[in-house]
């Protein structure tokens, strides 16, 4: 029987011969992830059952990086009560402040994640493994408790929607503005309980970075996974990951059937897809950039689990070599990891970045959710490349966030507006040439 | 179980981070979460709620995060039942998990005013607005969720699981 990729890896894991939408199973966990949000309501809820072990201690991985480095005593506590877990029930991977990263950018780089896994994650962008061909979803506490003391979970077998996109993008076209594109097409219920297939031209093209940014966000659309299916790209990042995750890929299911059955196919023109941004207070609320340059900022964004992994600071580094940032804004740089912190500072990105008058921050979600480092004012106004902009995310309830890739973000970031980097580079010139005339 | 309480009305894809911002996610203590609850929305919504009352919203009810906050702080609010168009995913599997009464009736959803009585009979699958005189078949949950909700939520069901044996 001819089977989507989410099938085929759903019915592997059942120990099925096929599943079919709609089908319960339960299903073995790869792996199971938690944060600091989410974590010690789970952690209080399985000691509360009563549970003496975790099934599995290698295949749970603990990342305090919502409210870290701790930003007052009461996050301090539950970092706390993570820690101490961590040591009872021997998981060895909790990862402390200076080692660790942003979840959704740290389980990939470390290799913890391979083709054909299935993987909860108390946290709703768990969805972003999608990116290296695995099942992977977001769960609430209980669920991810659950899964510590079983081993399993239950899963309802999504239809799935086929994401086509013919063709090659426009320069500075990312997978972020594919995927805000797609979401102001499809609303942020418009692929509720389904996975979101991503195929085409434009996404064999795309880089792995680009693919974990489109996977990141399928849950703004309501989808329970996004995949792209195991290719070139997916085989050469997994190669070269230090726990080698691509030595459990074969044998795995790692693409879709031709004649797969899908609740929807939907064709998309890579070459018509605008630089995108989300305005408030709905990341389906999509407009062009260049349609909002009216619109005035004083703060801009650039990393989390969306849009941090190097690929992405460059691509801001581009855009920021040798200018600066505006006086009324303030640029904050999240980096997704350790890592990423490592590498930008060996190859230049982070000096151009602090050149240019940006914060560079140590990785960790606090911005994208008002949490700290970066919380926003009554009536101010961000720019961000992370994934929500729902009313008073990041920081008072009458402040305004606009979503957009590293490369508008940084632009915006120049013009002190919503901007394209050929505004910037247009107006750039354009005070050359006056410059010039002055002299004369 | 059966339900009666006044209505409080939401739109549609009332998100968890106005259900519990989350700037008081530094603790999982169920009263301090319950004092914000839907604080970004409707600031007056705690005062004005009352044990048993009823919150009736339009599609994609809990979008967004998948804090189990969001659940706790509206039971500890206060809040019988929520009844709405549509519900998304990680809140529905949370609702259940938690042991919060969730019932999806677009059409009951789409009537209701605030201030209305409503019924809502979960076994029986039905919604009655006392105040309009109105009944709404509610969609039914698949077998699996009946199960789930019967034995009183996942943790007792995996307890009961593990406890016969382990394997499923």
């Amino acid at each position: 029987m001819a089977a989507t990729i989410a099938e085929k890896i759903l019915a592997a894991a059942a120990g099925e011969a096929a599943v079919r939408p709609g089908q319960i199973i339960e299903a073995p966990v790869d792996l199971a992830l938690t944060n600091d949000i989410t974590g010690p309501l789970a952690m209080a809820e399985f000691e509360k059952a009563g549970f003496d072990r975790v099934f599995d201690p290698q295949k749970i991985v603990l990342v305090p990086d919502h409210f870290t480095p701790n930003k007052d005593v009461k996050s301090a506590g539950q970092v706390k009560k993570m820690r101490d877990f961590a040591h009872k029930f021997g998981i060895e991977q909790f990862f402390e402040v200076g080692r660790m990263g942003i979840e959704h950018a740290l389980l990939p780089e470390l290799g913890l994640v391979a083709p054909g896994d299935i993987v909860i994650g108390a946290d709703s962008h768990t969805c972003t493994y999608g990116a290296l061909a695995a099942f992977s979803t977001g769960v609430g506490s209980t669920d991810f408790a659950v899964a510590m003391a079983w081993g399993h979970v239950w899963l309802r077998v999504p239809e799935s929607i086929r994401f086509v996109y013919h063709g090659l993008p426009g320069r500075y076209v990312t997978g972020k503005d594919f995927i805000l594109d797609t979401i102001g097409r499809i609303g942020v219920d418009g692929a509720l309980y389904k996975a979101m297939e991503f195929t085409g031209e434009a996404i064999e093209a795309m880089s792995i970075e680009g693919r974990f940014t489109m996977c990141n966000m399928a849950i703004e659309a309501g989808g329970k996974a996004g995949i792209v299916g195991h290719d070139a790209t997916t085989a050469a990042y997994l190669a070269s990951r230090p726990k080698g995750s691509h030595a459990r890929t074969s044998g795995r299911v790692l693409a879709s059937d031709p004649d797969a059955d899908y609740a929807e196919v939907i064709e998309i023109d890579a070459a018509a897809v605008p630089l995108t941004v989300s305005k408030p207070h709905l990341p389906a609320n999509t407009a062009p950039a260049e349609d909002l340059a009216s619109t005035t900022i004083d703060q801009v964004v650039i990393g989390s689990c969306t849009n941090g992994r190097l690929e992405d600071l460059r691509q801001a580094a581009e855009i920021l070599r040798g200018r600066s940032v505006h006086p009324n804004v303030r640029a904050i740089i999240l980096p997704g990891t350790q890592q990423v912190c490592l590498d930008a500072a060996k190859d230049g990105t982070m000096q151009t970045l602090i050149e240019a008058g940006c914060a560079f921050s140590t990785p960790t979600c606090g911005p994208c959710l008002g949490g700290h480092m970066g919380v926003l004012a009554a009536g101010e106004r961000c720019v961000s490349t992370t994934n929500r902009n729902f009313v008073g995310r990041m920081g008072d309830v009458t402040s305004e966030v606009y979503l957009a890739s590293p490369y508008v973000a940084a632009a915006s970031a120049i013009a002190g507006h919503i901007a394209t980097p050929r505004m910037v580079a247009k107006a750039a010139s354009g005070k050359t040439a006056a410059g010039r005339g002055g002299r004369r | 179980m059966i339900f009666e309480g006044t209505v409080h009305t939401f739109g549609r894809d009332v998100d968890t981070d106005v259900i519990i911002p989350a700037r008081y996610l530094n603790t999982n203590d169920p009263d301090e979460l319950a004092s914000h609850c839907m604080e970004d929305i409707d600031a007056e919504f705690v005062k004005r709620v009352k044990k048993g009352d009823i919150i009736v919203a339009g599609e994609n009810f809990g979008c967004g995060s998948s804090r189990e906050h969001a659940p706790v702080a509206i039971m500890t609010a206060g809040v019988s039942v929520v009844v709405a168009a549509s519900f998304a995913r990680i809140f529905y599997r949370n609702a259940i998990n938690r042991g919060l009464p969730i019932v999806v009736c677009p059409a009951a959803a789409k009537g209701a005013k605030p201030g209305d009585r409503l019924r809502v009979d979960i076994a029986a699958g039905t919604v009655e607005n006392l105040t309009q005189g109105k009944k709404y078949a509610a969609e039914p949950f698949p077998p699996f969720m009946q199960e789930l909700i019967k034995r009183g939520g996942l943790m007792k069901y995996v307890k009961s699981k593990l406890a016969a044996g382990g394997k499923v």
